[in-house]
């Protein structure tokens, strides 16, 4: 699979003319293969960032690029096969099997009439074979637990073959346990791949690059040592975080307190 | 292995579609077959026979009994076919549009809106069209209150399942009293004739009314079917089925419209029978399995099954009388939207 260059130059939105930016001009780059990390408090823009890039919200200006070709100058089909999104959305109860909702990563490769061939099942099969989902595969998507059925739509996302992945919030509402197999899984993808976490300790782990976001600004674009400063981290929770060095692993870790 | 695992509700398809066709093809030989006047079975067939291709069968009837099978009853079947095949498979292609189960044209106000617009046609301007003009002004009438609903809700912010039937249910209510108005201000001779009509009933088939329905099924039955991926893209969700790379709102609009007509069409012709697209897809899907590839030809098939069935309940429980063929759907249907209701709350 063909990982992408992702660029996104100055770009910002608002809901429409004489409103007010829900999020201000901010540029970034992930490299092939890198993971970049979304973080902030609620109501900072990390959403509408995502959907500027998994082609949902058209930024008001800039430009999203995917191995240099501009995202929102192609169709939403052809933008499809660039950057697919595993999102907080649950498929309602429509007695869809995990591999029916794993085959709908192949829709934006098929064109108007053709049904799907033999090519898109192998695809389909591989993508329920690398998640680990082979003996679900016939179970009706209702019935899985919450860290299946985001597995399932982390297949979905890979049999639609992109060069960019973006996840917003995956962690949301699942046990230590899956928490820890998504983290563990975005690792290992080799995708380029956009996260927003609420977890920081977490984000620090898992990203190569971390961007921080408030009130629609962005206040940091780095490393996670960088960015995720006592101080900057601090200021942007309205919080007292505090660097500190577990003292068996000798990891970092940070800690947080309201401010007394 | 996983691929033959997978194929499970898709490996029965083909014997489902095949023993829904044999069971749609012996419901409407008993159709045919049931009424005030008693046609045995192989007479029917005979008949049926004869008519395709003159002069195969020893003719052993009288013309009346041919002329009760052929040219009343086989022309019932056939619009009770259409009707269910259509209203199915709206019902489910808006089920997936809207992600909402209980989606169906009659709780959506379509089917109101177009009874406005056939009771208008009917008493008010006339055929000045020919016998297209109420089917137009029903789908009119249809298209319009399904505009009215898509803008209660966004007016409402009432994007959620639920509330959006809320808001179908308000409008079809709105639009309902003005229906009633328009019997009210219409010539008290045709009022009779109109509230009959509106129950629902089949009665007035004849092969000269079938082309239109069944054009209308045809094309707008294709168009669905051939959308069938993008409606289950759109179960998921409308951001996930955005970033598949369709055209959310453009789609929905477009299943919306294309739902309008047929229902429009199909309340024309036989007035308003609810709930068919709130059941029939659930049931086909407990047989195929959620794929809109197999839900919509299986609803379609099992929706004239269903409808058949009705009318001849209609027809026969209390006979001679031809009991509004409305009824009994919006019995079993309301018993069967409780019931659904239960399911969902569990």
């Amino acid at each position: 699979m063909r990982t992408g260059h992702l660029v996104a130059k100055d770009i910002c939105w608002r809901p429409a003319k004489n409103q007010p930016f829900l999020l201000h001009p901010v540029s970034f780059e992930v490299y092939p293969g890198r993971v970049l990390g979304v973080v902030g408090p609620n109501g900072a823009g990390k959403s509408t960032l995502l959907r500027m890039i998994y082609h949902y919200q058209k930024p008001t200006t800039g430009q999203v690029m995917v191995d240099g070709q501009d995202l929102w100058g192609m169709s939403a089909k052809a933008a499809a096969c660039k950057v697919a999104a595993v999102l907080q959305e649950q498929p309602g109860a429509f007695g869809l099997t995990v591999r029916d909702i794993v085959a709908l990563g192949r829709t934006p490769h098929r064109s108007a009439l053709s049904s799907s061939g033999a090519q898109d099942a192998e695809i389909v099969t591989q993508a329920i074979a690398r998640m680990q989902l082979e003996v679900l595969a016939t179970r009706d998507f209702d019935t899985l637990s919450g860290g299946e059925r985001q597995r399932v739509m982390v297949a979905r996302a890979l049999a639609q073959q992109p060069q960019v992945l973006v996840m917003d919030e995956p962690t949301n509402h699942l046990d230590i346990r899956h928490q820890l197999e998504i983290l563990s899984l975005i690792r290992s993808l080799g995708l380029t791949i956009v996260v927003s976490l609420h977890d920081l300790n977490m984000a620090a782990d898992v990203c190569d690059a971390i961007l921080l976001l408030k009130n629609g600004h962005c206040l940091g674009f780095g490393s996670a040592d960088d960015v995720l400063s006592e101080q900057l981290v601090s200021d942007t929770f309205s919080i007292t975080a505090q660097r500190q060095v577990l003292s068996v692993s000798q990891n970092q870790h940070l800690t947080f307190h309201l401010p007394t | 292995m996983g691929e033959r695992a997978a194929g499970q509700p898709k490996s029965r398809f083909p014997y489902v579609i095949g023993a829904g066709g044999l069971l749609l093809l012996f419901s409407i030989s008993i159709a045919i077959s049931v009424g005030a006047v008693s046609v045995p079975l192989h007479t029917v067939w005979s008949i049926l026979i004869n008519q395709v291709a003159p002069g195969t069968m020893e003719q052993d009837w009288s013309k009346g009994r041919e002329a009760i099978v052929w040219d009343i009853r086989f022309p019932r079947a056939l619009l009770a076919c259409l009707m269910g095949a259509g209203l199915a498979v709206v019902g489910g292609s808006l089920q997936a549009v809207t992600r909402n189960p209980l989606a169906d044209p009659h709780l959506l106000g379509i089917s109101s809106g177009a009874a406005f617009g056939a009771i208008l046609a009917l008493m008010h301007t006339g055929m000045f069209l020919g016998l297209i003009t109420v089917p137009l002004f029903a789908f009119g009438g249809a298209l319009a209150a399904t505009l009215l609903v898509l803008a209660v809700s966004q007016f409402a912010s009432a994007t959620s399942a639920d509330r959006l039937i809320l808001a179908g249910v308000a409008v079809s209510f709105i639009v309902m009293s003005l229906a009633n108005v328009l019997i009210f201000l219409g010539d008290p001779r045709a009022t009779h004739t109109v509230v009959f009509w509106m129950l629902g009933g089949l009665g007035l088939a004849q092969w000269s009314h079938l082309a239109f329905p069944f054009a209308v099924l045809v094309l707008c039955g294709a168009y669905i079917w051939a959308n069938a991926g993008k409606l289950n893209a759109m179960t998921v969700g409308d951001e996930t089925a955005a970033t598949l790379g369709i055209p959310v709102a453009r789609f929905r609009l477009i299943i919306f419209v294309v739902g309008a007509l047929v229902t429009g069409v199909m309340v024309a012709f036989s007035g308003m029978i609810g709930f068919v697209g709130l059941m029939l897809p659930h049931i086909v899907r407990l047989l195929v399995g959620g794929d809109y590839a197999r839900v919509i030809p299986a609803s379609a098939l099992f929706g004239a099954i269903y409808l058949l069935w009705s009318d001849i309940i209609a027809r026969t429980i209390m006979a001679p009388e031809d009991m509004p063929i409305g009824i009994v759907t919006g019995l079993i249907g309301g018993m069967f939207f409780v019931w659904l209701l239960r399911r969902r709350a569990r």
